[in-house]
């Protein structure tokens, strides 16, 4: 039993990591009412990024940067477009998606074949070796370490300091938050640059340790399961990670099943993580009462002052 | 000298129609220095991208059979993004449709009729609107959002068109390969000039066009769509029924769609393969945008759009480029586009304030 529970786990952190990164960045980014559809763009964006600084200058530690960095600086160009030009939120994040998917493949092109050897697992003599919790607990890589802390810190963020308090009613009340002398523009630009970088750690571990080489389009969807991982989570970091688990559960399952020799086609297993997510926002959104009252209130919609 | 931007009374129509144009040619600019990047003399890869591929007539046959899907979808999204409804997964329903309307063409392969083809539209249509009414039975019944449901929905068609093509819809003489029979001419649409591929879709677009310029201009559906898109309290109150509208436009949408589909594999593919559609559900988006959601703009913004396929695969053929190029150019030109149309709401005033908005500013400061 044990001896296939342990990789099981193992693969399902691997598989989750991603998701864990893009939903809390689009939680943070939500939270101050900016609605960026984007994910998926900014996402294989910093695969990409990732995965060509570190195949060239064979360093993780600037991969992972040149990852986020380059997520940001698609979320940068969203900014600009809804924040300063006041277009539409919805049309900038496709937008954002269309060109992140081409720009990719077109700096990909000179990169298939390639293989990054993975990230370091952390290893400490003695807890590392402790059977079963050992290898979980202390035998990760630094990306994964890194997106349960953005979790934390995101919710710490949110909920306990005074800039998270300004991120919410901005979110709540874009125009009162102005009124009383708020920067909503500021505020929001900034936001959805930590939210680009979050989506862009979530590429970059994709590219560099969840499968060693580049694939075009190789996000397949998970930037939009990010999003609706947020409104799965009520817009709350701590249940965007319960739910990106456990889609990185099933997408698992998928796997292994396949492996077992399971009379069902392939394609049925494959469309799981899918069928799932519209299970899920089924019954989340059934209630709208209860999405009413989670959801900031002004998201989606673009902030004129003085009018 | 200061630069400031000024809202304006009422939105300018010759900005809506000016903004277009200012982005195609940013687009292009941009693109030169894209080239330029690459190491590619920007002119000749201008040159090969945007102009070579339609010196010929061949080259505008081809032109008008990548427009054909774009023009159809591009249509049918308009009349959701209008009232408010994001249907972003056309690429699906386009993959329904093709199976539905190509699977009739299998199901009734010895049969020569008059009749099939016609069928096949049908089941085309059908089939694609039908995986559009999933979202919208979701979004009615429980409030579901359309965008992420119609999104994952694409990813569940394609699996589906991969398993049926490795199955039942496999040409049993085929040598295992993942491709159905080639269709039988009853099965095929006409083509519209001999020695070119352009088929008979083109005409079904422009068609279309035509009956959606009837609805928006001269229909009480066009007009209840708008009004539920601009202004969804005052269309409550005037009985338009929210319900009904969304049922509508992703029906149409998903039904144009689902035609779109079945036109490819009945007229330049011929035969049900894995992969039916270069992204042309999502390029659509950009067509509707482009064409500024009117059925005319829309047939030459597809025009467009189809060009830069044609250009990508001439650039990656002449040049050694990688096509995907492409995709790169068409979401800069929907970045520059949606950047221009603040011009359509805003005017740009050189120099210091005058003096209206200056009262305002004065009045604030005795308040404040």
């Amino acid at each position: 039993m044990l001896e296939w529970v342990l990789p099981a786990i193992l693969t399902i952190i691997t598989a989750s990591t991603p998701l864990v990164f893009a939903a809390v960045g689009e939680v943070l980014v939500e939270k101050s009412g900016v609605l960026n559809l984007g994910i998926e763009g900014m996402m294989v964006v910093g695969a990409i990024a990732a995965f060509a600084v570190g195949v060239t200058f064979e360093s993780a530690t600037l991969a992972i940067i040149s990852g986020a960095v380059a997520g940001a600086f698609l979320a940068f160009i969203f900014g600009l477009l809804t924040l300063n030009l006041l277009a539409n939120q919805v049309a900038t994040g496709l937008a954002l998606t269309i060109f992140g998917l081409g720009l990719s493949s077109l700096i990909g092109h000179s990169y298939v074949g390639k293989t990054f050897p993975g990230l370091p697992k952390l290893e400490i003599t003695l807890l590392t070796d402790i059977p079963f919790l050992g290898p979980i607990i202390f035998g990760q890589d630094i990306l994964v370490y890194l997106s349960i802390l953005s979790v934390f810190g995101v919710s710490w963020f949110l909920y306990r300091t005074r800039w998270g308090l300004i991120v919410r009613a901005i979110g709540e009340n874009h125009d009162a938050a102005y009124s009383i002398g708020y920067s909503v523009k500021f505020v929001r630009m900034i936001v959805i640059l930590i939210g680009g970088a979050l989506a862009g750690l979530g590429g970059s571990y994709l590219s560099l340790a969840y499968t060693p080489f580049w694939v075009e389009n190789m996000t397949a969807g998970r930037g939009w399961i990010a999003l609706a991982l947020v409104v799965f989570a009520s817009w709350k970091p701590g249940r965007a990670l319960l739910g990106a688990y456990l889609f990185g559960g099933i997408t698992i399952i998928q796997m292994h099943a396949q492996g077992f020799d399971v009379q069902i086609p392939a394609q049925v297993m494959s469309s799981l993580p899918y069928l799932a997510t519209i299970f899920v926002l089924v019954l989340i959104s059934r209630d709208s009462s209860r999405t009413l009252l989670n959801a900031p209130a002004c998201l989606g919609k673009n902030f004129q002052p003085s009018s | 000298m200061k630069i400031r931007f000024e809202p304006r009374q009422s939105e300018s129509r010759t900005v809506v129609f000016l903004s277009p144009l200012v982005a195609v040619l940013f687009t292009g600019l941009f693109s030169m220095l894209i080239f330029a990047i690459l190491g590619v003399d920007p002119i000749t890869a201008v040159y090969t991208f945007f102009i070579g591929p339609v010196t010929s007539i061949a080259g505008w046959a081809e032109l008008f059979v990548k427009a054909t899907p774009l023009v159809l979808i591009g249509i049918g999204l308009s009349f959701g993004f209008r009232s408010n409804i994001w249907n972003i997964g056309a690429e699906g329903q386009l993959t329904i449709g093709a199976l539905t309307g190509g699977g009739l063409a299998l199901l009734f392969y010895n049969v020569d009729s008059v009749f099939l083809l016609p069928a096949m539209i049908i089941a085309g249509i059908f089939g694609g609107a039908i995986w559009a009414a999933i979202p919208a039975f979701l979004r009615v019944r429980f409030n579901t959002n359309e965008i992420l449901t119609s999104l994952m929905l694409v990813y569940v068609a394609q699996l589906i068109l991969s398993y049926l093509i490795q199955g039942p819809m496999r040409a049993p003489d085929g040598y295992n390969f993942p491709e159905s029979r080639l269709f039988h001419d009853a099965a095929l649409l006409p083509t519209l000039i001999s020695e070119t591929r352009l088929h008979a879709g083109w005409i079904a677009a422009l068609f279309f066009a035509v009956i959606a310029w009837i609805l928006w201009s001269r229909h009480i559906i066009g007009f209840q769509v708008k009004v539920a898109g601009d202004a969804p309290l005052a269309a409550r109150f005037s009985g338009v029924r929210e319900k009904n509208v969304t049922w509508l436009v992703l029906l149409i949408s998903g039904g144009a769609a689902g035609l779109a589909g079945m036109i490819e594999v009945s007229g330049p593919i011929g035969q049900i393969v894995p992969i039916i559609s270069p992204g042309y559900g999502f390029t659509a988006i950009i067509v509707a945008f482009l064409g500024r959601l009117h059925p005319i703009g829309i047939i030459f913004s597809g025009m467009l759009m189809a060009l830069t396929y044609l250009g990508g695969d001439a650039a990656q053929i002449e040049m050694k480029l990688p096509n995907a190029v492409t995709g790169v150019f068409q979401g800069m030109l929907l970045f520059f586009l949606l950047a221009t149309d603040f011009f359509v709401r805003y005017r740009i005033r050189f120099g210091a304030l005058r003096e209206t908005p200056d009262k305002e500013s004065s009045k604030k400061g005795v308040v404040g």
